[in-house]
């Protein structure tokens, strides 16, 4: 069965901020996660590699609550998450910024940035927020999908600061868009690091997730497979090509 | 053609607009938000005249009072129902639901015949809104002005509501996404329970302007609620301005064809659905999904 103790014994000396364990999740018949397990530190940044199909998606969804079937443990500081509706885990502090993005239509970018409700003190005002993102300044009064995706991906990201939420869980931030604007969000994402943000990123260009992530969690048909310090990054690099088929 | 005619037609016209958008309009959100086809639409606005006339009957509560208690009344009735029945079905195919609520309307029609039988209960215009202006060109019934009126401000109102305001956003975002909407910590039940209060309010609210009007009877609901199906189609579900401005247009329509075509004022609505869904199945402001 699964290992019931920390699958990372490097970073083991604190109690984790969130503690994954044998975590499966299924859509429909197909079993998607089988036996996920990891931890998030408190300030960390950590991400999820893995190849198209992997269950780094999935694993973020059951985090959030958002998926008709899971079992297991997820544990925010000692708080067990696994039987809470999406609404209660969003409460306790976790923000999810999801792979499509979910950029409204039907709302105003304002509408957009302005939706998700606060949940504790100490998130980003509006201004903080178009001060980290100026482009979204001029476009508040436009449809949000009427964005390019860059602006799309910066107001998705832009509206969960606003709620206080202080962990994140953001799903392929850069994908698709141009080098410039992945500047940005990992500047953005260094950023919000500084400010004390832990962060779940998942990702696939693992260039990029190596300017911005401590540790790397390798996931392969819906379970990690290997966990990587950043500092590690260069000696295993074979070997996480390998992992990722690239 | 005497002008009299004419705009008496229209004004007919329009009243029955009044009514055919704010049941539609209440259709349309309930559509939105839950995916669900109301059929008890009519029933609910039934029960909204029979609760002023009983009121009025039973207890003495004047129609000012029940204006304001008896769409209250009947938006908890809706969301006990929601939630109790509705809500149930939310997992499983719409055809259910729509079963459901057309079962619904039969159960709580058939009660109402069973105590009251199918003649009509009369219900008389408020005093403060009794008589009415001579135009010149017609006689306008100060009850009927105040219909146009009421039915005009309320379904702006709703309009605003749900395109200005926060709550607003949140319904906008919910009939989008409501996976996401309640990944942001927002109680997506609560609000789809609170929107078929609201609808089913509007339609009580129709009601009870309706009481004065009509006569007060069991199936009043179920001859209008098929129109308004019509409405709908035409003017596409989940549209709410789409809604509301299809409810006046075809009222008028209706209005200038009894006038001029009278063998046609009780198909000509059931015309137009038949080409807007040849032309434009989405209905004139749906969008294509
Ligand atoms: N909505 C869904 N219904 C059924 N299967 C799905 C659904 N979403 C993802 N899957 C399957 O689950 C597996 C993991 O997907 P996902 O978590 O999206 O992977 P990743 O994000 O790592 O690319 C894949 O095999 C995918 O086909
Ligand atoms: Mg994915």
């Amino acid at each position: 069965m699964a290992d019931a103790r920390s699958p990372h014994p490097s970073a083991a000396q604190s109690p984790a901020l969130l503690a994954v364990r044998d975590l499966n999740a299924w859509y429909d018949e197909s079993h998607v996660l089988q036996g996920m397990a990891f931890d998030v530190h408190q300030g960390e940044v950590v991400t999820l590699l893995g190849r198209n199909g992997a269950g780094k998606t999935t694993t973020l969804r059951a985090i959030m609550g958002i998926l008709p079937r899971r079992t297991g443990s997820i544990r925010l500081q000692g708080q067990e998450l696994i039987g809470l509706p999406a609404r209660a885990i969003a409460r306790a502090g976790l923000a999810y910024c999801p792979e499509e993005r979910g950029i409204f239509a039907s709302l105003s970018v304002v509408e957009n940035l302005m939706l998700p409700p606060v949940v504790r003190p100490g998130g980003l005002s509006r201004d903080a927020v178009l001060a980290m993102f100026p482009n979204l300044r001029e476009r508040l009064g436009s449809q949000g999908t009427r964005l390019s995706g860059g602006e799309q991906q910066m107001l998705a990201i832009g509206r969960i600061l606003r709620t206080g939420a202080k962990f994140l869980l953001l799903d392929e931030p850069t994908e698709g868009l141009a080098p410039v604007i992945v500047q940005q969000i990992g500047r953005t994402l260094r950023d919000l690091k500084q400010q004390g943000f832990t962060i779940i990123l998942v990702e696939q260009n693992f260039r990029f997730a190596a300017q911005v992530a401590d540790r790397h969690y390798v996931v392969e048909q819906g379970r990690v497979i290997d966990e990587i310090r950043n500092s590690e990054l260069n000696a295993k690099m074979d070997q996480l090509h390998a992992y990722l088929g690239v | 053609m005497p002008v009299q005619v004419l705009f008496g037609q229209l004004l007919l016209g329009l009243i029955n607009g009044s009514f055919y958008a704010l049941l539609s309009l209440g259709l349309a959100v309930i559509f939105g938000m839950l995916n669900v086809i109301n059929f008890a639409h009519g029933a609910f606005y039934m029960v909204g005249a029979f609760l002023a006339w009983m009121a009025l009957t039973y207890l003495g509560v004047n129609y000012w009072a029940a204006l304001v208690l008896v769409p209250i009344v009947v938006a908890i009735l809706g969301m006990i129902v929601e939630r109790t029945m509705i809500a149930r079905l939310a997992q499983l195919d719409h055809l259910y639901s729509l079963l459901l609520t057309f079962g619904l309307a039969l159960m709580i029609q058939g009660v109402f015949r069973n105590f009251y039988g199918v003649s009509g209960l009369p219900y008389s215009i408020p005093g403060e809104l009794a008589g009415g202006i001579n135009l010149g060109f017609m006689f306008l019934p100060n009850y009927r002005a105040w219909v146009i009126v009421a039915s005009i401000v309320v379904c702006t109102g709703t309009w605003l509501l749900i395109d200005k305001t926060r709550l607003g956003a949140y319904l906008r975002a919910a009939t989008e996404n409501p996976v996401l909407v309640g990944a942001f910590g927002i109680n997506v039940p609560r609000l789809i329970t609170l929107t078929y209060g609201f609808g089913v309010g509007l339609a009580a609210l129709a009601g009870v302007l309706a009481a004065p009007i009509y006569s007060v009877n069991p199936d009043m609901g179920a001859d209008l609620i098929i129109i308004v199906f019509a409405v709908v189609v035409i003017g596409g579900m989940g549209s709410i301005l789409g809604a509301i401005a299809t409810g006046f247009g075809l009222g008028i329509i209706e209005g200038l064809t009894k006038t001029f075509y009278p063998q046609g004022s009780s198909v000509v609505i059931f015309v137009i659905m038949a080409i807007v869904l040849l032309v434009k199945p989405a209905g004139l402001f749906g969008k294509v999904a």
